[in-house]
């Protein structure tokens, strides 16, 4: 019972983070299943993302302008590991991994701006003093403060976007480079440049929720994005595996990476109260986002051999 | 129309594995030329399509189309004068994309592509049509994914989509070998009426003799990334897979000898 209530009473807290990592599993998807890119600069341009929105809200800026601006630096990181990859001839993971390293250094100066040592590892925010867009603070509220409302509006909006953006004929694409190069090229489409699109529209939406996320918990810090990648990578999948068979239009599919984030907040929630120590999470992350992708694998295998066993029992009989 | 001026390509230069695949190749093809490209394994029928395609840089030459220089056009610029089949079936289309999708990207072929919707309705009519044209049952399957389609039925779907856009030069690289005789049959037809009712120059390399002297109005045979004999006119109507192979030994001093050269079924 007393593990009902302390699960209850974190559910909104696993909802709401679960929401604002919906987001990022939205960019994530763009890339990994639309784009067919692994892209590992999320784990740098959500941090990114953060650092830039907290920095100019308390310069005085408006925090929707702010956000605003983060998706902008988000588009600007994209856009570098974008020219790593095709015009440098960078294979995409290891482009993603230059910019990711190369943000480490970025983010502590974007913290650090103004201050005497110019780098700063954590910006902190306060509600009090801010009007911030979402804090956690009220997420347990029944009132307008509640993030959980803006969130879902927000998703909403976006993944409507989305839907209209990759139904135009930019998007159309876009999609056709990730389906199939050969091909895109053949068909007059620049699968460089749909390339980069794609990549500065992931780490966008992936800076729009770096900065919610510094807004929900109150601060910007360099390590936020840490395994940001694995985060979003179990959320599409989740959100694949549950609902592929029944999701089968675009914007539906997008829906599933945000439920997807939330299904996995809340098993995190689940699996921190039955003893699960904090410190263990990233390592079960991984191993639950490793299983998942070789599940997949399995399978195949799986049906190779019996297929091979069945033709071998044919044979036999026939040569009986 | 198309002009190739002394190219040739120089795979992996320098290195125990270089390998010269195209060697000093020079062709000229008339407006309305149906040439097909026959050759032995490696003779460079391939890498001469994916040359004047824009696959890869040329080491030396040019190629022209029009009287216009290309040497220096990407792929995806040169792809909107140039529709292509290849060998594979799922090089063609997107698998992932639906029929009517992978028909509205070729459409859109050469054109600019906005913030317009990927395709409107008057086009999705106009693709029924074009499909039932095909005899194949796929205007009731607009929304399928290509990849869920047979080799055949993708072959067919890819030369649709390279003439949708009239291109100046179609390309067919082995489109049929990957299918079984019969599908095969039904998708060189397709082509012949294709390459007809447009009026399209067109390159056509096939590994079947006998495909290689019923289509087209010219014949060219490669060897070792040369062209080693171009026939055509009425000496191309009467001519038969014996004089071909004779002439073939004639021409590059050695006997055809290989495994997949099909002398005709």
């Amino acid at each position: 019972m007393e593990f009902l209530q302390s699960l209850l009473n974190a559910l909104p807290g696993a909802v709401g983070q679960g929401l604002i990592w919906g987001i990022m599993a939205i960019g994530v998807y763009i890339t990994y299943r639309v784009l067919d890119v692994a892209d590992l600069t999320v784990d740098g341009s959500l941090a990114t993302g953060g650092a830039t929105c907290v920095l100019l809200t308390l310069g005085g800026m408006n925090v929707y302008l702010a956000m605003l601006c983060a998706v902008l630096a988000g588009m600007l990181a994209g856009l570098v590991t974008g020219l790593f990859h095709t015009r440098c001839g960078i294979p995409a993971i290891l482009a993603g991994i230059l910019t990711q390293l190369a943000l480490y250094s970025i983010n502590l100066r974007i913290m650090g701006w103004g201050t005497s040592a110019g780098t700063q590892a954590t910006l902190a925010i306060r509600v009090d003093n801010f009007d911030l867009a979402v804090s956690s603070r009220y997420i347990r509220e029944l009132s307008l403060n509640n993030p959980i409302p803006l969130l879902l509006l927000a998703i909403a909006l976006l993944i409507g976007l989305l839907y209209w953006f990759f139904g135009t004929e930019i998007g159309c694409a876009i999609r056709a480079t990730g389906a199939n190069r050969n091909m895109a090229r053949a068909q007059g489409i620049n699968t460089g440049r749909n390339t980069v699109l794609g990549l500065m529209i992931s780490n966008g939406l992936v800076a729009l929720s770096g900065a919610l996320l510094a807004q929900y918990q109150g601060s910007s810090t360099i390590d936020m994005g840490r395994g940001a990648i694995v985060i979003g990578l179990a959320a599409v999948i989740i959100g694949e595996v549950i609902f592929s068979k029944l999701f089968r239009n675009f914007a539906l599919k997008l829906l599933a990476c945000v439920i997807g984030s939330i299904i996995y907040y809340v098993v995190i929630q689940i699996v921190l109260r039955l003893g699960l120590d904090t410190n263990d999470l990233k390592l079960f992350t991984a191993l639950i986002v490793a299983i998942f992708l070789a599940i997949p694998y399995w399978k195949g295998q799986l049906s190779v051999r019996s297929k091979s066993r069945v033709n071998q029992a044919k044979e036999e009989k026939n040569n009986a | 129309m198309l002009e190739l001026r002394h190219v040739s390509k120089t795979f992996h230069p320098g290195t125990v594995n270089a390998k010269t695949a195209l060697h000093d190749l020079s062709l000229t093809l008339n407006d309305g030329d149906f040439v097909t490209v026959i050759g032995g394994n490696g003779a460079g029928k391939s890498t001469m399509l994916n040359a004047i395609a824009g696959t890869f840089p040329i080491d030396t030459g040019a190629i022209l189309i029009d009287g216009k220089n290309i040497t220096g056009l990407p792929e995806h610029k040169r792809a909107s004068f140039i529709g292509r089949v290849f060998q594979d079936p799922m090089v063609g289309t997107a698998g992932s994309m639906g029929i009517e999708e992978n028909l509205a990207l070729a459409a859109r072929r050469g054109k600019h592509r906005g913030l317009r919707w990927g395709i409107s309705k008057i086009e999705r009519e106009d693709y029924r049509a074009l499909l039932a044209s095909l005899g194949l049952g796929l205007e009731n399957r607009l929304s399928t994914r290509a990849g869920l389609l047979s080799g055949g039925q993708r072959q067919a779907l890819t030369l649709l989509m390279a003439a949708l856009v009239q291109p100046k030069l179609l390309l067919l690289d082995e489109h049929t070998a990957a299918l079984d005789p019969k599908t095969a049959e039904k998708v060189l037809e397709l082509s012949d009426s294709i390459v007809s009712e447009n009026h399209l120059t067109t390159l056509m390399v096939t590994h079947n003799m006998r495909d290689a002297i019923a289509h087209g109005n010219r014949l060219i045979m490669m060897s070792e990334g040369e062209i080693v004999l171009d026939i055509s006119g009425e000496e191309k109507k009467r001519l038969t897979v014996e004089d071909l192979l004779e002439r073939f030994s004639a021409a590059a001093g050695t006997e055809l000898s290989n495994d997949r050269i099909l002398l005709g079924a």
